[in-house]
């Protein structure tokens, strides 16, 4: 039909038409500009919209029709398309890569040279995640046994799961310094090849190394090779918390150099003479586990080890500790030497203060006691610990005290050293006699080149090393033709204050991206494997000695497998090199070399030549490592700061901690600033007032006070090094104090409004803990003399029926969480573990003070007990209870928490309108809300690598909470249907769970009778948090047991 | 009734009663100076509003002080203040209205006025504390067709979302429905044509005839009948967000009466500390009289005295429940940091009052100026204690914590007063203030049923006799009629 009417268009009509028209006119088509008939239907049919549907005459029903479409329409303009873009995946994956599914490489971290081994958590070639290695020595299984679940991990200590912060750290160096600028790699090679073939002419004289502790076989290999071509040069070691009392008292006892470790395993009765054997140790974490193991007390059981903490500052040791006493420093020679005496040890006992409100008939009575019950306990099952802190004498009275009881051999270890020394070396060098070694030798002109390899020795050094000087002065000496003098190069993580004062900066790479090697506290050695190439270029102390020296350099790679080429032929291993390598890389420990026990050795017994030394007068200054930031390394890990301090609860900074009395005597309260006047350096320090800390004694946490330390770790808290001494590193006397006047703003997440005051935190009564002895226990297991049935929730007097839905059916899961009061040591391993698992932001210390901290677990810390002096403590972990009737779901409008088939209590993210109506209503108040836009990292990309890719990052203004790790139960349940089978106990592991170094926290589904939950839940002694309120909490503890001994009263 | 000899005092008929009113608005020179300099601070203070509600929706709730333990604090305090002050309004307008209390008619609509400005600042509140105000329509009941999922009706909050809807359209339709009778008064009376054709244009057609009036009282009737469960039930439901927690000190289960009578108690407060000044300023001290003065002070009195009776029922009942928590949540508002607050309270709403025993004060105009100051504060101190102070130490002493408000907090407060004054003044200043019609009504009661009426209000009584006090269309014909 248009075909036809084409023809009869009307051209004239057209040119009149245009003609007419008024302006430019475009026009598509002859039938536009004659807008004919045709144009116009065509028009209607192909743009509806330009019909007129009102030609006709409406019908009701056509109206109401034409209403509602228009309205639906009036919805689609919301509608948004959006161009796709399309990624290509990868053309070749690499080998057993799958997208989206994560692989576990086994690794390896040190602290103070002692290896701990990893699992880490691989995305796609990115890692996000670190676990223990359940393989290696220092880190066990978090279900020891368990082959439910693919990877198994172990337990690790908060340094090593923070560590990996520091891989993505926007503060960490990024590139190589020369005299401040900007500088290539060639051009230090350059540099310093020919300084170091001029230094081979010269036998090597002149050239210093400084590093830090090292176990590394093929670093030390390296050391003799360079010894051999520079056969006058120097390597000394210094690190901060160097155990160089402990070396020196195990030569003092065994005549030479030894490497001791415990085997917490065996020793039923423990005594600690200010040893926190649970995270300060190398193996803390393999001992704080064995100790645990020797407290899951269950029903039936009538075996518990006891615990006496002789201590200073109170530390995790005591909140599990059955007795614990609080003695000054010094005192607490005068304690081992009192006991190895009456164990038979020859040696000098001396007079010393017992500790606070107790005379001291009474306190020889309690010495006595304690000696009979190690003395009555069979041979070889006790374990007597002296701490680092301690002098080397207490150190050697402790292994002849474990001589006396049999325990050498049994519950003590002892075994060539770990700790590498200096080829150039006898044996062991003190730390701080290195460092003032290679201060002398920088101010006598008998250095030319200093290489510090790792380490921040100029933030570190005692305060009476003046090594930040010579360093300086040496590093600018300048001869006349402006040239420096001296060559001074620096590897470091972060432009610290050494960087700052060397002529050469290398970023050093971080443990994630470099070859290397280690061993474990009982020698066992593992392999440093990188997971990510350098993210700056950063290069290992090992690449950096091989590029120097060698004009065609191998790789970091080549080194470590030449060492371990060498070890497998010595060792006469029968598989083939390469199997066995894969198999060690893959394992992440070389198998059989756990250094054998030395088995002749002879402990000397006789001490009378260590006389005591003269009572010490006046107040007592303690220097300890922080808990949080260890000696200051930590300083710019926005975890570790943010976490809080075991004992005080503080973050983001140091205090001196002084006991109560001593604050009432001298008029202080909570931040008051205080100057502390010590041989003749003044520092001044916010107080903190600890129950438990006994009296004239102020401690100190070094790794405060950076200058260099990065955004985070910069200029907060007080530099404790410069009270520091190389003759007493970690405690002395003469501590003069003074009162200033205004206050230091400290900042904690506990107790927030009293924090200044004196106020003690307690249960206050409310059966938040239950606790009680073994004895009780064994007469009660309920515990329930202590606190009534009142606590007990009546199940009867409710008007709706509870167990209205069962949680149960064929593929149902009912998870469940059990948390053991008795063995929490408070060492926040959880809390790491879960704010790396869950992408939990960092806040800053200003938002902590505004009570918004986000760590979704976190451990209460109550005082229980007659004496404030010395209280008993309780760590408790609080999670997300998951309480099956929630009371935080009825309140919020809009259903953004909302219950699961299988009992988790959710967070709907994307629903979540913010009325923070489930926070006030939580009885628990483990809900974190998103206050500010916490988790931008969109100003600093490198962070977001940092995040878990299997958990939402959550935007401002959202609840967030603990999830039971729901993430790893769904990856379980994708895993388990693809089997078609159901889900197996242990095979969900949640991070707080596979952190705790003392299996406190256990997970799984109650509708399997035969899982560990279910039958922890079925324990007399297990009850639910304010169980009263109805809340029928999944997440329940096991109450807390202590054993005293019944011949020391406890009051 | 003797005593509604004083409901209008001095001279007047329907003639100066229209002067006296109608010609406020009208009148460019009727605006004493502390009108403007009120306007003033009224719309500076208000500028707070704007620059904190920017700040906030820029950065996010955390710019207050409201933290982990204490998740609720100015937002819900001023929230809950300021619909507690709007109640008085409807209870005027409404409950007043049916119990035929035509003393209410020369403060009904300065009261409902206040009703509509406070609860327009207390909405603001629910919309902006959200972590994310932009999706805070997810509250409304928008369904699953658009929003795939309806909002979860257990929630106190979504039973507040439609208590509160429901209150401010149910107000301002009456509020809009007894000022139409004045709109065309206003019209009537206006000589400029913009100002008579916008008074027309709200008239809405009112013409005065008698099927007006019927309907109009019809609709009245049935708007007051509307609002007045609104009364009880607003305010209920406000303090079902807290009675249905489990906080002890929330979980109250007497909150919906103490709630309600302490909105009435706050809101006559705030009607007399707005009455008082302007009934000087404008020289309307002959329809808003010492005798209406007398009564309001009477009803605070009487709800202040149940609201100190809440008081003292929550310390029995604490004490009664025997349970710790109860216990220690009450001795932690009497002796806990946030003691100062606690005994404040008592002093502001519990003692303070008491003065109001005496006939002497409550017609002295500094002294209850003064009271309903204090009253004021003193329901403003009871949010406070009843939102920080129970929720910054609940169960577990180790989540315990602080309140601080910030900066911002106070400016978004200070800021809605801001609002609420220049809302306020911006009506005495555009619309009668006064209703017209309802005052004329009260003149005819009074002289209506008095054989000694005046002789100019005699016409008006023997044209239309009163039929059961309903006004009658006559009342304002000479206006509308001309």
């Amino acid at each position: 039909m248009n075909e036809e009417k084409k023809h009869i268009l009307d051209l004239a009509a057209i040119r009149q038409r245009l003609a007419e028209a008024r302006g430019p006119r475009y026009w598509r088509s002859l039938e536009e500009v004659a807008e004919t008939k045709e144009f116009q239907e065509f028009l209607e049919n192909e743009f509806p919209q330009h019909a007129r549907p009102f030609n006709a005459q409406l019908d009701r029903r056509d109206f109401v029709k034409l209403v509602g479409l228009s309205l639906a329409l009036a919805g689609m303009t919301g509608c948004r398309y959006l161009p796709q873009e399309k990624i290509v995946p990868y053309v070749t994956a690499p080998e057993e890569m799958v997208q989206g599914i994560p692989l576990w490489y086994a690794t390896a971290c040190t602290r103070g040279g002692y290896a701990t081994g990893l699992l880490v958590e691989s995305h796609e070639g990115r890692p996000t995640k670190i676990e223990g290695n359940p393989k290696h020595p220092a880190s066990p299984a978090a279900l020891p046994g368990n082959r439910n679940h693919p990877a198994n991990p172990g337990s690790v200590d908060i340094f090593s799961l923070a560590s990996i912060y520091h891989l993505y750290d926007p503060d960490r160096s990024q590139n190589l310094v020369n005299k401040g600028e900007m500088d290539y790699w060639d051009a230090f090679l350059a540099q310093a090849r020919p300084r170091m073939a001029k230094l081979k002419e010269r036998q090597g004289a002149g050239l210093w190394i400084l590093t830090e502790s090292v176990s590394s076989p093929t670093l030390a290999a390296m050391m003799a090779k360079i010894q051999r071509e520079f056969p006058q040069a120097k390597w000394r070691q210094f690190e901060p918390l160097a155990r160089d009392n402990v070396h020196a008292g195990v030569k003092m006892a065994l005549g030479k150099d030894a490497n001791v470790y415990y085997d917490f395993s065996k020793a039923d009765i423990i005594l600690s003479l200010d040893c926190n054997f649970l995270t300060d140790l190398p193996g803390s974490v393999r001992y704080a586990r064995d100790f645990a193991e020797k407290r899951k007390v269950r029903e039936g059981a009538q075996k518990m080890n006891r615990l006496y903490v002789i201590e200073t500052t109170p530390s995790p040791a005591s909140f599990v500790a059955d007795h614990r006493w609080s003695l000054r420093p010094a005192d607490i020679e005068g304690v081992a030497r009192a006991v190895a005496q009456k164990l038979g040890v020859s040696v000098q006992t001396a007079p010393y203060q017992p500790p606070t409100n107790l005379d001291e008939a009474k306190w020889n009575g309690i010495v006595d006691e304690i000696v009979n019950d190690l003395k009555s306990a069979p041979q070889g099952t006790t374990l007597v610990v002296a701490g680092d802190s301690q002098p080397p004498v207490v150190h050697a009275l402790a292994l002849a005290i474990n001589q006396a009881l049999g325990n050498i051999g049994q519950s003590v270890r002892i075994t060539a050293p770990v700790l590498q020394k200096a080829p150039d070396q006898p044996g062991y060098v003190d730390s701080a006699a290195s460092l003032r070694e290679v201060t002398d030798a920088l101010n006598s002109g008998q250095a030319d080149t200093l290489l510090i390899l790792g380490g921040n020795p100029v933030y570190h050094a005692p305060a009476d090393i003046n090594f930040k000087e010579a360093l300086d002065k040496f590093a600018r000496a300048a001869a006349p033709d402006g040239s420096l003098l001296h060559f001074t190069v620096h590897l470091g993580f972060y432009q610290d204050e050494t960087a700052e004062l060397c002529q050469w900066h290398v970023p050093e790479a971080h443990f994630l991206e470099a070859w290397g090697d280690a061993l474990a506290y009982d020698g066992t050695a593992s392999i440093i494997q990188p997971l990510i190439e350098p993210l700056f270029n950063g290069r290992s102390a090992l690449e950096l000695l091989e590029a120097i020296t060698t004009p065609l350099p191998k790789g970091g790679y080549e080194l470590v497998r030449q060492t371990w080429l060498q070890r497998y032929r010595q060792q006469r291993i029968p598989a083939k090199f390469d199997a066995w390598w894969k198999e060690v890389l893959h394992d992440g420990v070389v198998p059989n070399t756990a250094l054998p026990v030395d088995a002749a050795v002879q402990v000397n017994m006789n001490y009378q030549a260590q006389a005591p030394a003269p009572a010490p007068q006046g107040m007592a200054i303690q220097f300890q490592p922080d808990p949080t930031i260890l000696d200051g390394r930590f300083a710019n890990n926005g975890w570790l700061q943010e976490l809080p301090k075991p004992m005080t609860k503080l973050t983001w900074d140091n205090v001196a901690i002084v006991s109560i009395k001593t604050a009432a005597k001298n008029n202080l309260t909570k931040g008051d600033r205080l100057q502390l006047n010590y041989r003749g350096r003044t520092v001044v320090a916010p107080v903190w007032i600890l129950p438990g800390q006994p009296e004239d004694t102020v401690t100190v946490q070094l790794g405060y006070g950076r200058t260099r330390a990065g955004s985070f770790g910069n200029e907060i808290g007080f530099n404790a090094y410069a009270l520091r001494t190389s003759d007493a590193p970690w405690f002395g006397y003469g501590l003069q104090i003074k009162k200033l006047i205004g206050q230091h703003d400290l900042v904690g997440t506990e107790y927030h409004h009293s924090i200044k005051t004196n106020e003690v935190l307690t249960e206050r009564g409310r059966d938040i803990i239950r606790e009680g002895t073994l004895a009780e226990f064994l007469k009660d297991p309920h515990l329930e003399h202590e606190h009534g049935h009142s606590a007990h929730m009546d199940t009867k007097a409710t008007l709706y029926n509870p167990d209205e839905f069962k949680w149960e059916g064929k593929g149902a899961y009912k998870w469940a969480m059990a948390i053991d009061l008795n063995s929490c040591i408070g060492c926040n391993a959880c809390v790491i573990a879960c704010q790396s698992e869950n992408n939990i932001p960092v806040i800053g210390k200003d938002q902590v003070k505004r009570q918004r901290a986000m760590q979704w677990i976190r451990i209460d810390r109550y005082y229980t007990g007659s004496d404030l002096d010395n209280p008993q403590m309780t760590p408790q972990p609080v999670t997300c209870m998951h309480c099956e009737q929630a009371p935080c779901e009825p309140v919020c409008p809009v259903a953004a928490t909302v219950h699961s088939h299988e009992g988790l209590n959710q967070m709907v993210y994307n629903r979540c309108v913010g009325t923070r109506y489930c926070s006030n209503n939580c009885p628990y108040k483990v809900r974190r809300f998103n206050f500010l836009n916490y988790a931008n990292h969109h100003d600093i990309p490198i962070k977001k690598l940092l995040a878990n890719p299997n958990v939402t990052v959550r935007g401002r203004g959202v609840m967030e909470k603990c999830t039971y790790c729901v993430q790893r139960i769904n990856a379980a349940r994708i895993a388990a249907k693809k089997a078609n089978r159901e889900i197996k106990d242990g095979e969900v592991i949640t991070a707080c769970q596979s952190a705790c170094p003392t299996n406190v926290i256990h997970f799984g589904d109650l509708n399997d009778p035969n899982s560990e939950i279910s039958k922890l839940r079925r324990q007399p002694h297990m009850y639910g948090l304010l169980e009263e309120l109805g809340t029928r909490p999944r997440t329940t503890y096991l109450a807390k047991l202590r054993n005293p001994n019944p011949r020391i009263a406890t009051e | 009734m003797s005593t509604q000899e004083r409901l209008i005092a001095g001279e007047h008929n329907y003639v100066t009663i229209n002067e006296k009113i109608a010609t406020i608005p009208l009148s460019q020179k009727k605006h004493p100076p502390q009108w403007a300099v009120t306007l003033l601070i009224g719309f500076m203070i208000m500028q707070l509003l704007m620059v904190a509600v920017t700040y906030l929706l820029y950065r996010g709730v955390g710019i207050w002080g409201i933290n982990q333990p204490v998740g609720w604090g100015f937002d819900i305090i001023n929230f809950v203040w300021w619909i507690g002050i709007g109640h008085a309004g409807t209870l005027i307008s409404a409950i007043l209205l049916l119990m035929r209390q035509y003393w209410r008619n020369s403060i009904n609509r300065f009261a409902e006025t206040m009703t509509l400005f406070a609860v327009a600042c207390a909405g603001m509140y629910p919309l902006l504390h959200t972590g994310r105000p932009w999706v805070a329509y997810w509250l409304f009941p928008i369904g699953p067709n658009v929003l795939g999922m309806w909002p979860q009706f257990r929630s106190p909050l979504i039973w507040d979302v439609f208590a509160i809807n429901t209150y401010i359209t149910v107000s301002a339709i009456f509020w809009f429905v007894g000022l139409i009778p004045d709109f065309a008064t206003m019209r009537d009376r206006a000589r400029i044509k913009l100002v008579q054709w916008i008074y027309g244009l709200l008239a809405m057609g009112w013409r005065g005839s008698a099927q007006h009036w019927q309907r109009y009282e019809t609709a009245s009737l049935l708007l007051a009948g509307l609002s007045t469960p609104l009364v009880l039930s607003v305010h209920s439901i406000v303090s079902l967000d807290f009675a249905v927690s489990n906080l002890p000190g929330w979980h109250v289960t007497f909150f919906p009466p103490y709630f309600v009578a302490g909105a009435i108690f706050a809101g006559f407060a705030m009607v007399l500390l707005l009455a008082l000044p302007i009934r000087a300023w404008y020289k309307v001290k002959d329809y808003i009289t010492m005798t209406h003065v007398d009564w309001m002070a009477k009803i605070m009195l009487a709800t202040g005295l149940i609201v100190f009776y809440g008081y003292l029922a929550e310390i029995f009942y604490a004490w009664y429940s025997g349970s710790k928590f109860e216990m220690d949540m009450m001795w932690n508002r009497m002796f806990g940091p946030y003691w100062p607050f606690y005994w404040s309270l008592i002093l502001c709403n519990g003692l303070v009052p008491q003065l109001l025993w005496a006939p002497k004060m409550r017609r002295n105009i500094v002294g209850l100026f003064i009271i309903s100051l204090i009253v004021s504060i003193g329901m403003w101190l009871e949010r406070f204690i009843i939102i920080p102070v129970t929720l910054h130490r609940d169960f577990l002493p180790s989540s315990w914590g602080f309140y601080n408000p910030s900066l911002w907090d106070w400016m978004m407060f200070i800021g809605t007063i801001g609002f609420f004054i220049f809302g306020m003044i911006m009506f005495v200043r555009l619309l009668p203030m006064i209703n017209i019609f309802e005052m004329k009504d009260l003149l005819h009661r009074m002289h209506g049923h008095s054989r000694n009426g005046h002789s100019k209000t005699d016409h008006a009584a023997a044209d239309h006799p009163p039929a059961d006090g309903k006004p009658s269309a006559g009342q304002t014909q000479p206006e509308t009629g001309s």
